[in-house]
Order: C-alpha cells, then sequence, then structure tokens
C-alpha cells in the first residue's frame, strides 16, 4: 500500500487531515498520568504520616495498605508503600484501558485517530519484549484482589473509633466516606477488568450448555456492565485513591482536621 | 439556499490535490449527496463508489476532514455552518481513482480464515444468548473503514503480518459460534498477528455500525490466545492433565 504515500500523506509525526483538536485528549490523559506519578511517588516516598489517629480516628492511607509493617513487624531501609505499589502499579500499566491511553498519550501510537506517528521506529505491538508483558495482566488482577480486600477491611475499620477510654465505638467521619467511596471505586475497576471478564465467562463459546455455563453467563453479565464504564471507573479510582492518601496526609498532620459526621 | 466549499481529492496513482467546488446545500444533506451534486453538475468524471446510500452497503467510505467515515452517513450539518469540507479517498489503501481505491487485500485476508465448520453430527438448536455476540459481529458491513485508521496497516504497512479488525472480528463471530468447532487461537497469534494490535481503539471509534470491535472481539481473542500462551498455569495444567479445547 506504498505507492498512495506519495500523493496522500498519512505518515509522520502529526500528519492528518483532521481539522478538530484531536491532540486535547493526550494532552489531557498525558497530564492526569504525569500529576498522579509525581504525587503518587512523592506520597510513598514519605513513609510518614500515612495513617490518621487524631481524635480517635483510624484511617490508613491507600498507598500503604495493607501495613505490612505493623502486620508483620517488617522494617526496611526504604518507605515500605514501594513493597505494596507495584501490585496496583502492575495492574494498572497491564490493564486494557490504561495501555491504550499511555499508547497514545506517551507513546503517540498513534496519539488520535487517523493522526501519523513519530517515523524510524520498527513497530512490533504487543509482540515483542516489553510489551509482551501486557499478557500476565490476569495475575495482576490477581493480586491487585488481595490488596482491595485488605482495602475493605481499612474502610470498614474506619467506621470505628478509639473513645478516650480505649474501647472502640461506632462512628462516622469524613475520613471514612472518603476511603468508602474510594474502595467502591477501586471494586468498580477491578470488576469491570477485561481479563476478569474473559475467566468468568467469556471464555466459553456456549452459555446455555450447562448449569455452570448459565451461572458463568451471568457473572460475565455482570462484568460486562461495569466493563462498558471501565474507562471512567479507571479515572475515578485513580483519582480517588490519591485524594484519599491526600486527605488522611493532610489530617495526620494537623493541617486539616477530620469533619466527624456521627462521633 | 445557502451554499458549503467542498475540497474534493481529485488524482490517480501518479499524483492528484484538493479541487474545490461550491455546492447548493439544502436540508438534511448528507456528504454523499454533495458529491453527487458536483458529479452531476460539476465533475461529470469524479469517481466515487456507492450503492444503497443507506449506510448498509459500506461501499462510499472516504475520510471527511480527516476522519474515516460513510459520506451517505456523514450530515452536513454535523458541520459547523460555513465550515469547508475536505473529502479525500481512503488513505490506507492504493489509490484507483479520485475517491475510490482498491480494497482487494481484504479479500484475500478473508480466505485465509476457515469459514464455519460445526461439528459432523450437530443438533441445530441454539438459545438467543449463545448467538448474540456473533451477531454483533455480523452486523460488519465491510465498509473497511477500520482497515483505513488501524496504525498496524495505515502507518506500519504490516499488511503481510496482520489481519486487521475487520477479520478480528470475523474471527471472534466464528470462535464464539456455539456450534463452530474449530480452534483458531493458532492463527490469531501467527498469521493473524493479534498481538499487533495495540488496543487504541480507532477501529471502534470509525466503526458505523459501532460493533464494540476492541472490547467485544479483539480483547475476548487476546484473552484466549493469553490462555493458550502465555498464561503459566493454565499452560502448566494443560500439560498435566492433556487437555485440548474444543
Ligand atoms: S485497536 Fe488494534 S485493530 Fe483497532 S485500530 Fe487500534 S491497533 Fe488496529
Ligand atoms: S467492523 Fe465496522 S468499520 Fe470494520 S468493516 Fe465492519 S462495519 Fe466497517
Ligand atoms: S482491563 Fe482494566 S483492569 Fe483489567
Ligand atoms: S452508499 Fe452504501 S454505505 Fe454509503
Amino acid at each position: 500500500m506504498s505507492d498512495s504515500t506519495s500523493v496522500l500523506d498519512r505518515k509522520g509525526l502529526g500528519v492528518t487531515s483532521r481539522h478538530d483538536t484531536w491532540w486535547l485528549s493526550p494532552l489531557l490523559i498525558f497530564l492526569g498520568l504525569v500529576a498522579f506519578g509525581i504525587y503518587s511517588t512523592w506520597a510513598a516516598w514519605q513513609g510518614k504520616y500515612y495513617v490518621d489517629t487524631v481524635h480517635g480516628a483510624d484511617y490508613l492511607s491507600p498507598f500503604y495498605s495493607p501495613d505490612i509493617h505493623s502486620l508483620l513487624g517488617i522494617n526496611v531501609p526504604f518507605s515500605y508503600a514501594f513493597l505494596i505499589l507495584w501490585i496496583p502499579l502492575g495492574f494498572r500499566a497491564t490493564c486494557y484501558y490504561y495501555r491504550k491511553s499511555y499508547y497514545r498519550a506517551f507513546f503517540l501510537s498513534p496519539a488520535a485517530c487517523a493522526v501519523g506517528e513519530p517515523a524510524g521506529r520498527k513497530y512490533k505491538g504487543e509482540t515483542a519484549f516489553p510489551f509482551i508483558l501486557q499478557n500476565i495482566h490476569r495475575y495482576f488482577w490477581y493480586l491487585a484482589t488481595i490488596v482491595l480486600a485488605f482495602l475493605w477491611y481499612d474502610a470498614i475499620r474506619a467506621f470505628l473509633f478509639t473513645g478516650k477510654d480505649g474501647s472502640l465505638h461506632f462512628g462516622i467521619g469524613l475520613g471514612t466516606v472518603i476511603m468508602l467511596v474510594n474502595v467502591i471505586a477501586l471494586t468498580g475497576f477491578s470488576f469491570g477488568c477485561n481479563s476478569l471478564r474473559h475467566l468468568v465467562g467469556g471464555k466459553l463459546d456456549c452459555f446455555s450448555c450447562s448449569g455452570s455455563a448459565r451461572t458463568r453467563y451471568k457473572l460475565w453479565g455482570g462484568v460486562t456492565i461495569l466493563n462498558l464504564r471501565h474507562m471512567e471507573w479507571a479515572w475515578v479510582s485513580l483519582f480517588s485513591v490519591g485524594f484519599t492518601d491526600l486527605y488522611i496526609r493532610l489530617c495526620a498532620m494537623g493541617i486539616w482536621h477530620d469533619v466527624r459526621i456521627i462521633h | 439556499m445557502s451554499t458549503r466549499l467542498f475540497k474534493v481529492w481529485r488524482g490517480d496513482k501518479a499524483g492528484g490535490q484538493l479541487v474545490d467546488y461550491t455546492v447548493e446545500v439544502q436540508d438534511g444533506m448528507v456528504v454523499l449527496d454533495a458529491i453527487h451534486q458536483i458529479q452531476r453538475e460539476q465533475a461529470h468524471d469524479l469517481a466515487c463508489r456507492w450503492n444503497c446510500k443507506a449506510a448498509k452497503c459500506g461501499s462510499c467510505s472516504a475520510e471527511v476532514n480527516g476522519k474515516p467515515r460513510l459520506m451517505c452517513k456523514t450530515r452536513l450539518d454535523d458541520f459547523v455552518e460555513g465550515q469547508t469540507i475536505t473529502v479525500q479517498p481512503m488513505k490506507a489503501f492504493p489509490i484507483i481513482r479520485d475517491l475510490v481505491t482498491d480494497v482487494s487485500w481484504n479479500y484475500t485476508v478473508n480466505k485465509k480464515i476457515p469459514p464455519f465448520t460445526p461439528k459432523p453430527d450437530t443438533t441445530w438448536l441454539m438459545q438467543q444468548r449463545d448467538v448474540d455476540r456473533s451477531q454483533e459481529f455480523r452486523k460488519c458491513i465491510e465498509c473497511f473503514l477500520c482497515q483505513n485508521v488501524c496504525h498496524v496497516l495505515r502507518e506500519h504497512d504490516l499488511e503481510d503480518k496482520f489481519f486487521g479488525p475487520r477479520f478480528l472480528v470475523r474471527v471472534a463471530s466464528l470462535e464464539m459460534h456455539p456450534l463452530d468447532s474449530l480452534d483458531r487461537t493458532a492463527l490469531l497469534k501467527d498469521e493473524g498477528g493479534i498481538g499487533l494490535c495495540n488496543i487504541t481503539k480507532c477501529c471502534t471509534e470509525v466503526c458505523p455500525e459501532e460493533i464494540h470491535i476492541t472490547d467485544n472481539a479483539i480483547i475476548p481473542l487476546k484473552e484466549r490466545v493469553v490462555d493458550k500462551y502465555y498464561d503459566p498455569i493454565r499452560i502448566a495444567l494443560r500439560v498435566l492433565t492433556g487437555g485440548g479445547k474444543k
């Protein structure tokens, strides 16, 4: 198909006949992912202010959950957040939606549809290292689901406050609500995963050929509902996880005072 | 009655350029109407392909203001009033003349896909939910807009290594069919080159039939390839149990 290049340009960085603002979406994605990357690296680096215990609260930042440090008494010479964060990082980096977004926004491959790409690269897609590793996404799903279980524990634990006498009582603070919303957003993201959609039922060719196939059809339908909005879940949960850390951090530092809705 | 400026690509293999035409615009007009008006009144030799004018035959694919679209499904009132409309042929296929391209490569790819093959003793009974997925893919009108926009073909010229989204959709419709008995996973991975797709979704963006090409066809097929070739536990289990699929 090379004979049409001489008469109708289609290749080369930014070559396009589009008149619209095709560059806006990759630019926003680029900025959004860079902003999150900078904040999360900084927050993970800190190694402190990740638990807010002011006025009896027990809010744990999602960047530091599970609290390996307290649970196992492990001491590492760096912030222990790095022992955990490779899991959600690997999960998101191999997610089909994020793949699309960073191939577009960072690798310009392509930046937008019918827009030319930087010249001089031999394109191998996901057939060669490193991108062939995207195929292990489902394993990151398994690991991320374990982390998610801890985040649910943390969110439920955030409903309990320590009284002056040391006893625990039910309560709700703004931090509780933020942690709950965050874990719901993360669940919506994880359970709309394309790999999960395949594993629970998509791999079947016949949905009504057995009792288990019929059950799996229902599960597949459920995952499909979330999967239809996977992009939205991806962004909402990315924002919520960063914001939850920020909120808890500000409370722990004493810069912000948690609002108690039910004492 | 208002008018609108069109720039239409005119030329052939040897070269060409955009030519200006001013068209009288009526309510409800689509780009194909304008092209026909130009043909009728200003340039009788303007070549374009069309058949149904109902977005069903897949013949009138072109690039309108740089976006791959069906000319008969692109309304003029989708564009800001007064905006010039540029019409070019599909850029990823060899030019024949003006807006007509040679899409025959697609038919050679199609021949590489083993067709629907039921088991010899098939009972011809299917539930609707078992064919829903294949039916979505059967909506394809073979406009080849997805093939045209796919950067694996358009930018990287990997026609000899990649089937393109339209034919991954076709393989998906066969692989997910409850009565089909073949396994085309090896074909997908090797000759079909499914790993070359980086799921950037341009095919889905341009599909006039709104087939969820990536989410419902390509990604599920990639996952089937993972089952067979990349999932270490699954491979180990298969080796231990001596099992295969289908
Ligand atoms: S998602 Fe894959 S098949 Fe579709 S246009 Fe992009 S690279 Fe091509
Ligand atoms: S899948 Fe959609 S875009 Fe591709 S050929 Fe079929 S109808 Fe056209
Ligand atoms: S595809 Fe996005 S989380 Fe699996
Ligand atoms: S003329 Fe048939 S699809 Fe446009």
